[in-house]
């Protein structure tokens, strides 16, 4: 079938993914709501923007070439501190702070990438859980850098363009952090719909017959584990920005683990997943906890397990499938 | 007079051991049923409250309460694979890790709800809290106790595995699923045997570790990173390698410590990632 | 599981209910604490000792009614507790920041003090610098080096001359290690040696043995409390340190009533510094523990006075201000003011903001076959002498 058809054919394969849907351009559109609706809740939003970046970061390893991580907090916590640090002794613009993390983190992604295109299934997850909790060990001995335990202070992030101060409602904040999401979603969605991102997909089903096809699978790997890396710093540094203060926390195995909960409960693989994931998570445990401070960790877990029962494969996943269904019958 | 190498040696090999008692459990159902059960420590937890209280409030002898310990844990374990577990054999990696990291969070919370979230205190008698004197060396009672335990579980499940026939249809079923079922294995049961295997071993290193790190709710967090150290370093399906394993990071760890405790922090992550380095599949691995 | 469900879409449904208006007459609290996580008991202990106070008090502060808005930061995590104080002073309009266990997150929540204007009160985190970040702060704990700075001198004044220090290595136990030293030094003293140690350390045995090796006259302890005291007790036991021949020394973690039944005998003579312990021989502590057993069924501990104290503060403050809640009257309040409290009488340093109180040196010792720790020496009105240095 595929020979009977015209040589351009992979490219209308690529134009018929990339053309945005409607459900697609109504989600962004609705991201913009809660400026009207919900200005008590901006600064809650602007951080659930960052989760969901951090979340996109880690599907384009997880959910597209197959890397199961559970460090990646180690990028995020070292574009927050390239940025904060940046910030501490002088430079505060908040723009070029974004670059110098990504930079930061895109080197320390780029310089593990060796290790990790080596490996695959637990080693892999241990690899990444052991360099993570190095680094969490490193950035507390050197309390001289990092501020040790109590954190980084004297962050300061200069007004953004000049002009827009960081306000105590999180007007600034959100808009700041949901323009940098919707940038780098674009990025992140032409990216997979490349002949690139279909190789690595192919590398997640079959990571020894790719090659075969003349897809370097390492090579591949070592570029989207960069990219991934950068952009995790890039959601850390906005946090850093965002909130001026920075501690140990924000590279820690908890921030890796909760990250890859949020990621498989929206969904792995499917782009929107991290972003609806990180919604859910945060605004179900900003709810539940501010109703029960003690125990709101058990509705989360039934929230978790409620998904798993019901809608396998995240919610989107899950989702996807009904839908299937229900458009057959 | 033993020179304080010897010392240092002993510590580190009970270090390890508690690892391994920790971790054995999971060294079953990761290993051998290959399911990603992070809830694993919550079974340890379990297991723990289960011999403070029977110590506590009803007066019991330490060793009496761990074979309640065990028993506890396995019986509760079955009720969450009947519902929970068994529809997630077959599913991926990652719904299982979602599954059981819900029942984490699930028993953390019921932990602080029924426990309170204070420290528990095992009241154990003094003459297991003493330490025998040996060549110049100290010995601690519980420490001895810890590794003869080790050492009888893995001893017993190696046996269990390699040479009966329950081990047999364990590993068949793993194996391959739909062979063992055409041979008339009973997978269903064989696997909830295991899995409550598995969880009642949780339950008796929990118990067994208790005097040592301490109980309270966030036990079920706090040392899950070390059994996935452990299990992976060990090897997958592989309880000797386990062992082995828990015994070289406890030596090293501890060694680390103290002859250089500047690096004592890191000294357990960097011997995983060399060792994982080296042998991608743990040191006695079949998968 | 289905009623599971539906109990939990209705707190969901709960939770999006509008806050009540704020009512004349009613002082709102917003509560920052790590009420879930690791650090989950020193938020109970913190929140049952504000709940004793203000059911001792008729839920009235000042007069005024209260209402408190409970926030859990999760264990630490300064971003969170930075947006949770945002909310808490533009969402839910509390006049009052309060409970604060953990450094990192009372410094983040500092920021939104200064900038808001409200007051806040610091009812457990200890490093000494947290004060100075906002103008509208009192605390009504302690600090690391008015425990430690204290403990020391006391040391070397009873005839320890050498010591060596073992600490966990973090804030606390990096600030705790620094006071122990310059003040030890200072009195005439001499460091043999110290260990930083890991943050995650189940087993202490290498590092206690080190400390054996060197054989001081005295051991300097800062570990995080929970379960680890009890680990280093056992590993001291194994070893072979007796406490009641090698001193050691410590902040009071390392003796809290669940870390001397966890360690059993071996425990006892060991030295702590501390601001409260639950056996304080005054009839205003016998009555404080005996209406929190009432209430909670366990002692109270530091962080218990810690929260109780804080709150009394605020009654204070709102009290003399007539039951103004703006940031400056009631820290104009606050300054100066001092009370009678179970730990003894304490005040606010009218200049500093911090904790003046009485800290007191106690050993572990068996009575009445129970381990409790006795106090043999008390220093009233200590100040922090961080800031004390800070301002000559």
């Amino acid at each position: 079938m595929a020979l009977t058809r015209s040589f351009d054919a992979p490219g209308l394969y690529f134009q018929s993914r990339t053309r945005w849907r409607l459900v697609e351009i109504v989600f962004w559109l609705a991201t913009l709501l809660p400026f009207a609706l919900l200005p008590d809740y901006l600064i809650l939003a602007s951080q659930i923007a960052i989760t969901a970046l951090f979340a996109l970061s880690l599907d384009l390893i997880l959910g597209y070439a197959g890397i199961v991580s559970l460090g990646h907090a180690a990028f995020f916590g070292v574009g927050a501190y390239a940025a904060g640090l940046l910030s501490k002794y002088g430079w505060g613009e908040p723009i070029t702070g974004l670059l110098a993390a990504s930079i930061a983190a895109g080197i320390v992604g780029y310089a593990t990438s060796f290790v990790i295109c080596r490996f695959r299934h637990l080693a892999l997850i241990m690899l990444t859980l052991g360099f993570g909790l190095m680094l969490e060990e490193l950035a507390n001995s050197a309390g001289w850098l990092t501020g040790g335990f109590d954190g980084l202070q004297g962050i300061e992030t200069w007004k953004l363009f000049g002009h827009f101060e960081f306000d105590l409602y999180g007007y600034v904040a959100y808009a700041y952090s949901l323009a940098v999401l919707f940038i780098l979603f674009v990025f992140a969605r032409r990216l997979i719909h490349s002949p690139f991102g279909l190789s690595l997909r192919g590398i997640r089903e079959n990571y020894v017959r790719m090659p075969a096809i003349g897809a370097p699978s390492r090579a591949h790997i070592r570029t989207i584990y960069t990219i991934s890396a950068a952009m995790a710093g890039i959601a850390g540094a906005l946090l850093a920005q965002t909130t001026e203060t920075l501690s140990l926390d924000s590279l820690g195995f908890e921030r890796s683990a909760e990250l890859l909960v949020i990621l498989v409960l929206g969904g792995a693989g499917r782009l929107y997943g991290g972003l609806v994931g990180a919604m859910i998570y945060m605004i179900a445990r900003d709810r539940f906890s501010g109703v029960e401070p003690q125990y709101w960790y058990f509705w989360i877990g039934v929230l978790l397990v409620t998904v798993v029962m019901i809608l396998p494969n995240g919610i989107l996943g899950g989702l996807a499938k009904l839908a299937a269904r229900w458009s057959r019958s | 007079m033993l020179p304080p190498i010897f010392g240092v040696l002993f510590d580190g090999f009970a270090y390890g051991m508690l690892l391994f008692l920790l971790s054995v459990g999971q060294s079953v159902t990761l290993g051998m049923m290959n399911f990603i059960n992070l809830a694993h420590c919550s079974f340890a937890m379990l297991g723990g409250y289960m011999t403070v209280a029977l110590m506590t409030h009803y007066g019991w002898p330490f060793f009496a309460t761990l074979p309640c310990a065990f028993i506890v844990a396995a019986v509760v374990s079955v009720g969450f694979e009947r519902l929970f577990y068994r529809r997630l054999y077959r599913a991926s990696d990652l719904d299982q890790v979602l599954l059981t990291i819900g029942i984490v969070f699930i028993s953390v919370a019921v932990a602080a709800y029924i426990f309170g979230t204070e420290q528990k205190p095992l009241p154990l008698p003094e003459y297991l809290r003493s330490s025998l004197t040996f060549l110049g060396l100290r010995f601690a009672v519980y420490r001895l106790i810890m590794i003869a335990i080790a050492l009888a579980i893995t001893a017993l499940l190696v046996l269990t595995v390699e040479y009966t026939r329950f081990g047999a249809r364990v590993r068949a079923a793993v194996d391959n699923e739909r062979m063992a079922r055409g041979l008339g294995i009973d997978v269903d049961r064989t696997f909830a045997i295991t899995f409550a295997l598995g969880s009642g071993l949780a339950g008796l290193g929990g118990a067994l570790a208790v005097e040592i790190v301490g109980l309270d709710p966030s036990f079920a967090l706090t040392y899950l990173v070390y059994v996935l150290i452990v299990v992976s370093v060990g090897g997958l399906g592989s309880i000797s390698g386990s062992f082995v394993a828990a015994a070289l990071l406890g030596i090293s760890d501890v060694a680390g410590k103290y002859y250089v405790p500047a690096i004592g922090a890191f000294l357990i992550y960097l011997v995983m990632i060399v060792l994982l380095m080296w042998r991608p599949r743990g040191l006695f691995g079949r998968r | 599981m289905k009623r599971l469900l539906l109990a939990g879409v209705g707190l969901f449904a709960a939770s999006l209910l509008p806050a009540a208006s704020h009512a004349q007459g009613t002082v709102k609290i917003g509560l920052i604490l790590p009420y879930s996580g690791q650090f989950a008991d020193t938020a109970t202990q913190i929140d049952d000792g504000i709940k004793l106070y203000l059911k001792q008090h008729g839920n009235k502060l000042g007069g005024m009614n209260v209402e408190i808005v409970r926030k859990d930061t999760g264990g630490i995590n300064p971003p969170v507790a930075k947006r949770l104080a945002e909310e808490l002073v533009t969402r839910d309009n509390v006049d009052i920041l309060a409970g604060f266990a953990l450094t990192p997150n009372a410094l983040a929540a500092a920021e939104v003090s200064a900038q808001a204007k409200k007051f806040m009160v610091v009812m457990n985190a200890a490093t000494a610098i947290i004060t100075t970040k906002s103008p509208y702060m009192a605390r009504t704990s302690f600090t690391v080096p008015q425990v430690n700075e204290t403990l020391a001198t006391w040391a070397e004044k009873n005839g320890d001359k050498s010591a060596y220090t073992m600490v966990t290595d973090y804030g606390p136990g990096i600030d705790a290690e620094t006071a122990f030293q310059k003040a030890f030094s200072a009195a005439g003293g001499s460091v043999v040696g110290s260990v930083r140690m890991a943050v995650q350390n189940p087993d202490f045995s290498a590092y206690v043995q080190r400390a054996k090796d060197l054989n001081p006259q005295s051991i300097f302890v800062m570990i995080p409390g929970g379960s680890q005291p009890g680990a280093f007790g056992k590993a001291m036991a194994e070893r072979g340190i007796d406490p009641r021949k090698t001193e050691v020394l410590g902040q009071a973690e390392i003796a809290d009533e669940h870390a001397l039944a966890s360690m059993g005998d071996v425990a006892e003579g060991i030295i702590t510094s501390g601001n409260y312990d639950y056996n304080l021989d005054n009839p205003m502590n016998k009555e404080f523990v005996k209406d929190y057993n009432a209430d909670y069924n366990r002692n109270p501990d530091f962080f218990s006075v810690g929260g109780y104290d804080g709150t009394h503060l605020i009654d204070i403050a709102l009290t003399k201000d007539g039951g103004k809640t703006d940031g400056d009257s009631l820290i104009a309040a606050a300054k100066g003011a001092s009370w009678d409290s179970p730990r003894g009488p304490m005040s606010i340093d009218p200049e500093t903001r911090d904790v003046i109180e009485t800290v007191y040196i106690r050993k572990v010792e068996k009575v009445n076959d129970k381990l409790v720790n006795v106090t043999i020496a008390s220093f009233p009105n200590v100040k922090d002498p961080f800031k004390a240095a800070m301002q000559k």
